[in-house]
């Protein structure tokens, strides 16, 4: 009998393709029970000088250091001193609520598009504040805490955000698509992880030229499915380059949960061990453990032992951004459920715990940040908010596309003018 | 000034006959010399000295951290080179055949290109792209194309084709110091001799070339500026690469008096010299060995219509590849030669 086409054969097993499918969807009850979330302090810490090897437990282990006591616990207590602590936590506050002013300043028409960064505070902030400020930053889009840990004035942020006459990229780039050279902070793309090759291409530079500098990227757990992790960390291995790669593993990469970047399989970590690389697997909403597990990797890198794969385990608490709706695909309980907490609750117990800390001084705090955010906000739009497009003269348009104006740019940017002129007569 | 600091002239210059290949391997040697910000990187360049010798020796003179291998990995190569440029570098990474290049395609068009412009030149991209590219040497449809008009497109990117030793040098220099991103596309079909389409007469060397002389130490030739291969009044032809050898051949055997410009620099093309010799002679054939749709040869020809018209007498002739892929047994059959070429001429002096 002729076979029917899409069958298998009788004495085969039929094929079938497996599509990732996430646990909760809206409207669904969601019970965390099936991670496993270890011990705080109860991971070991091996030398920084250790070969790759030894690290490979943590991959699919986690690195953890706030407990439930809200104490610090085991050899990964990076032990800062208080004010370190209370500089980390008023930091993260900060990018708190900036977003949540430019959240609101999208919703009020002032520019096309934010990008919040909410429960994932601390892989940006407290791994920038474990690196030298010349070790350079090669961020992907949801790394607003990486400028606020160097100290970027918020100013520019909005200026940027809302494409004004004072925009350093001249209205060029999509908002929070920053570059800041001056605080060692790369251009951010917007195509995603060619970043990663990128930060290797660096490091080899600086192991070129005999300098100490290291590169850090960042890249979320959905990207690293891109060719360019994997050239990355190839790179990286070949030539021992001194850097780290920070996966943020929030779960979500819009509406696709991690099991279509492998997670159903293992850790985003584990991939260093095909790699013969260091890999720490870190509880990204504890804010000492991400510092803890960035400065052993710089520490790594910058002694010429080479790079590290990080995973900070976290959970992005909202939409992906102000274009996205995140209750159409997943489960409104998942943030509320997350079982690694929030990192600026944490951060905030802790330091209250040992009792250098207070309720009433955080709330003094948070009512100066948003106060420091609406006052660079209200200068930021002295220059302008996005509107019309129109705060940059068109020649603008034409310039840096080369070092040198060529002559057909020239003549584009003459029809330009005449456009404009035609436009608006005055 | 005494005449011992008058400046010597390029064609005054000490000089030695060398082979394209040779030419390229004495830019690179020159430029590590002379900026320690230059590094060679790529698949098979270092110890072995690249599959086309290009790099035969650098790594001995120079050392391992300034000429090195890499990963087959073209994403990687580029991607690490425009690292290397945010650092403060000057990269030159070889794609061993053009063929290869487009898994490293993103990280030029959406990073080299475009970092100058997105950062406001906060960040830089002064990267060379080194790769050789063409047919006629059997490679098949892998190692054999002309993607030219892929990059000639992208903003922010420049496009350079050298066809002679002594443009090669001076021209790969010009892109090394270009504080852009340049691809540098080597003709392999003509890396050891000038071929001219007549693959079925015996291959010539460089050597008894004119412009196989390379004057020896530092030179640059400007990107953006053609050279009239010949003068001439009967029709323009526009060419680069190995096709500026095949239609200067053709050109001699049917004794016409064209005047052949080889463009040396696709962006930032010289448009001044197309428009002059276009007005001057009427007549204009654009020829490249790339398949011919939306080949840069549109672009040229939509150029000479848009900027001549009034001076043309005849439509303008496109003389390209055929568009299919390159074949292998077939390549002669693909490769516009001199009887394609030849036609082309006919119809432009009959028109």
């Amino acid at each position: 009998m002729p076979k029917q086409e899409g069958q298998a054969d009788a004495n085969r097993p039929r094929l079938s393709l497996h599509v990732p499918e996430p646990r909760f969807r809206p409207g669904d009850t969601v019970d965390f029970s099936y991670l496993t979330i270890p011990e705080t302090g109860a991971q070991p810490r091996p030398d920084y000088t250790s070969a790759a090897s030894e690290t490979w437990p943590l991959c699919t282990d986690m690195i953890r250091v706030l407990g439930d006591d809200d104490l610090a616990h085991g050899p990964w207590d990076p032990r800062l001193s208080p004010d370190k602590l209370r500089e980390l936590l008023r930091q993260m506050a900060l990018v708190r609520a900036f977003d949540a002013r430019m959240y609101r300043a999208q919703r009020q028409g002032k520019t096309s598009f934010y990008l919040k960064c909410t429960g994932e505070e601390a892989t940006s902030v407290c791994a920038t504040q474990a690196l030298d400020f010349e070790d350079m930053i090669f961020p992907s889009y949801r790394q607003q805490g990486c400028l606020i840990a160097r100290d970027y004035p918020v100013l520019e942020m909005v200026n940027q955000i809302y494409s004004n006459r004072a925009d350093k990229l001249k209205g060029r780039q999509l908002p929070i698509l920053y570059s800041a050279k001056s605080v060692n902070f790369f251009t951010i793309s917007g195509n995603l992880a060619t970043q990663l090759p990128q930060a290797s291409g660096f490091a080899m530079a600086s192991a070129i030229r005999g300098d100490s500098k290291i590169a850090a990227a960042w890249v979320g757990e959905g990207s690293s499915a891109e060719g360019d992790f994997h050239s990355a960390l190839i790179f990286a291995a070949v030539y021992n380059a001194p850097a780290i790669f920070n996966v943020v593993n929030n779960q979500w990469a819009i509406s696709s949960f991690s099991g279509f970047a492998g997670a159903e399989r293992t850790s985003f970590a584990a991939r260093a061990i095909g790699y013969g690389i260091a890999g720490l697997r870190v509880d990204g909403n504890d804010a000492l453990a991400v510092y803890a597990a960035e400065r052993w990797a710089a520490d790594r890198a910058r002694s010429n032992h080479g790079p590290t794969l990080i995973e900070f385990f976290t959970y992005r608490g909202e939409g992906h951004s102000t274009s996205d709706d995140p209750a159409v695909y997943r489960s409104a309980q998942e943030r509320e459920e997350w079982p690694l907490g929030d990192p600026i609750t944490r951060l905030k117990a802790h330091l209250i715990a040992i009792g250098e800390w207070s309720e009433e001084q955080h709330e003094a705090m948070d009512r100066a940040l948003d106060e420091e955010v609406k006052e660079a906000q209200r200068e930021a739009e002295k220059n302008g908010i996005l509107g019309h497009g129109l705060h940059h003269p068109f020649h603008t348009m034409f310039e840096d596309v080369f070092e040198e104006l060529p002559w057909n740019l020239e003549e584009q940017g003459r029809q330009a003018i005449r456009e404009r002129q035609i436009k608006w007569p005055e | 000034m005494s005449p011992d600091d008058a400046p010597v002239t390029l064609a005054e210059a000490p000089a030695r006959a060398m082979t394209m290949i040779e030419a390229i391997s004495d830019a690179l040697d020159t430029m590590l010399e002379r900026d320690s910000d230059v590094v060679l990187l790529g698949q098979d360049i270092g110890y072995f000295g690249g599959v086309f010798r290009c790099t035969a020796g650098l790594q001995a003179k120079h050392g391992k951290t300034r000429v090195f291998d890499t990963p087959i990995s073209e994403c990687g190569i580029i991607g690490a080179a425009v690292g290397m440029c945010a650092y403060g570098l000057r990269p030159v990474p070889e794609i061993q055949f053009a063929d290869y290049i487009y898994p490293g395609l993103d990280q030029l068009i959406s990073e080299a290109a475009r970092l100058r412009y997105r950062s406001a030149a906060e960040f830089i991209a002064p990267m060379t792209v080194r790769t050789p590219f063409g047919g006629g040497i059997f490679g098949g449809q892998t190692h054999s194309q002309s993607p030219e008009a892929l990059f000639t497109h992208v903003a922010g990117l420049k496009t350079v084709v050298p066809s002679t030793p002594h443009d090669a040098k001076g021209l790969l220099i010009a892109a090394i110091e270009d504080n852009d991103p340049v691809i540098f596309f080597e003709p392999k079909r003509i890396y050891n001799g000038p071929f001219d389409g007549y693959y079925d007469r015996p291959t010539r060397p460089w050597k008894d070339h004119p412009d196989a002389l390379v004057p020896e130490g530092y030179y640059s030739i400007p990107l953006g500026k053609a050279r009239v291969v010949r003068e001439g009044g009967a029709l323009t032809i526009l060419a680069y690469g190995t096709m500026v050898h095949v239609a200067e051949a053709v050109c001699r055997e049917k004794g016409v008096d064209a005047e052949i410009i080889d463009l040396r620099t696709l962006v930032p093309l010289d448009i001044d010299a197309v428009e002059n010799s276009v007005r001057k002679t009427g007549k204009c054939m654009v020829v490249h060995e790339a398949t011919r749709t939306s080949g840069f040869g549109a672009e040229l020809a939509a150029l000479v219509q848009e900027r001549c018209f009034y001076h043309l007498e005849a439509p303008i002739e496109r003389v390209t590849g055929f568009d299919t892929p390159y074949p292998h047994s077939l390549e002669w059959a693909y490769f516009p030669g001199p009887i394609r070429v030849g036609e082309g001429i006919d119809k432009l002096l009959e028109a």
